[in-house]
């Protein structure tokens, strides 16, 4: 019934690794939608490490994967390129080293994060942060130093999708160029950067 | 039976959302906004200080608005809530007559433990009108050790005019000039410093610039 057109016979991509179509992903508005981001801030999301409130750690934790720490740990916690958590439950003795940082429990120990620290309301701080991003909500303890790292503006122009989905969490950004921010309290605001990589 | 219970859920959260931005609006409600002079000047001598890395104490309860306006002006910012931990239990001594005091040995056994010229300004605000009377003189000694040659602290004290039912606020810094307070109802004034007071308190450093504002708050910038 209908004639055949020519490029209806072409193959749908030349390279099956470059899509004909870009992915949603990439091309999406700079503000994804909210019910999108929500499922990928549940800390127990089959991807993220889970370390529960009973267990105790002493010693050198260091992983791979973006991580829940809900527990104890007294040593040192080492996670470079991936996102950490800690729960209300936590209690943590040691130095930092995460990409981003959500603290909702104790933690005495410096942090360095290349990415963004989230202090909220119920987390208690004593330490020094260095990091990119720092969001303080109101009623956050903290007693330390907070030292604002230049944003490598290579590295960000790399990763232009994180970039834009951070903006659909509901933590309002910083003006200023150091990408400092506080925010007040609101209901359901958790874990809310471990986003995809 | 799925979106019944998913409108349910959306419903309650928006009623906890709703309450929450009340709670929140009725806080910024409470704030007041006051002009300060010597945070302005402050604020120009530590511009005039160059491109080095600047070092900035806030003495006052954590805030998210002076950490922001700080570090956006590439100033590393330290904080350390003083007066709270001055209520903590653990640094209280018995006096002879029983009652219990703020003991200055163990209380700056765990705090204010940074090194000598360390800071090149130290937000001071009105903690000494709130703090414990033991613990003031050596606090105000340890500032000026921890303060750099020409570094400044900004203090305020309350007049008499000011009322004896003052409540200690968190200064929220919104402007080079212009900060926004918000009380803590859980501190109650302890003293009232007159000129001489505070001429004898700071009496080490080198020079002290007085504002006195609007609302009877007397504004002290020191220079080291």
């Amino acid at each position: 019934m209908w004639k055949a057109r020519p490029e209806d016979n072409k193959p749908m991509s030349a390279n099956p690794a470059q899509p004909a179509t870009q992915p949603a992903a990439v091309t999406a508005p700079s503000i994804p939608a909210p019910h999108k981001e929500t499922s990928k801030s549940d800390p127990y999301r089959a991807d993220v490490g889970h370390i529960g409130k009973s267990v105790q750690i002493r010693g050198e934790l260091s992983g791979s994967e973006d991580l829940y720490l809900d527990g104890e740990v007294d040593g040192n916690i080492d996670l470079r390129d991936h996102s950490l958590i800690i729960g209300p439950n936590g209690k943590i003795k040691a130095g930092i080293s995460a990409r981003d940082l959500v603290v909702h429990g104790k933690v005495e120990g410096n942090i360095i994060a290349t990415g963004k620290v989230e202090l909220r309301k119920s987390c208690t701080l004593l330490g020094d942060v260095k990091t990119g991003r720092i969001v303080i909500e109101d009623g956050a303890f903290f007693k330390g130093a907070i030292d604002i790292q230049e944003k490598d503006t290579k590295q960000e122009a790399r990763k232009p999708v994180a970039a834009s989905t951070s903006l659909g969490t509901g933590v309002s950004s910083g003006t200023g160029t150091t990408g400092v921010s506080s925010y007040s309290a609101s209901a359901g605001a958790q874990g809310s950067f471990l986003e995809s990589k | 039976m799925g979106s019944s219970s998913h409108n349910f859920k959306r419903w309650f959260r928006g009623a906890g959302d709703s309450q929450a931005k009340e709670v929140e609006s009725a806080k910024h409600a409470s704030r007041t906004s006051r002009r300060c002079i010597g945070l302005g000047e402050l604020m120009r001598d530590l511009s005039s200080m160059g491109e080095k890395k600047l070092c900035v104490l806030d003495l006052g309860p954590t805030s998210p608005a002076n950490i922001a306006f700080l570090t956006d002006l590439g100033i590393r910012v330290y904080t350390e809530d003083i007066l709270h931990e001055a209520q903590d239990p653990n640094y209280q001594a018995k006096q002879e007559d029983g009652a219990l005091q703020a003991d200055p040995v163990k209380f700056f056994a765990e705090n204010m433990d940074y090194p000598a010229e360390q800071f090149d300004a130290v937000l001071f605000w009105d903690v000494a009108d709130y703090l414990p009377e033991p613990l003031v003189k050596p606090l105000v000694e340890r500032l000026q050790i921890m303060l750099k040659p020409k570094g400044n602290l900004l203090a305020f004290f309350h007049t008499k005019d000011a009322g004896q039912e003052s409540l200690y606020s968190r200064q929220h810094i919104v402007q080079n000039d212009t900060l926004e307070l918000e009380p803590l109802p859980d501190f109650r004034l302890q003293r009232i410093f007159n000129n001489r007071h505070i001429e004898n308190l700071f009496k080490d450093f080198a020079s002290r610039k007085f504002f006195l504002g609007r609302d009877n708050i007397r504004e002290v910038l020191m220079v080291r």
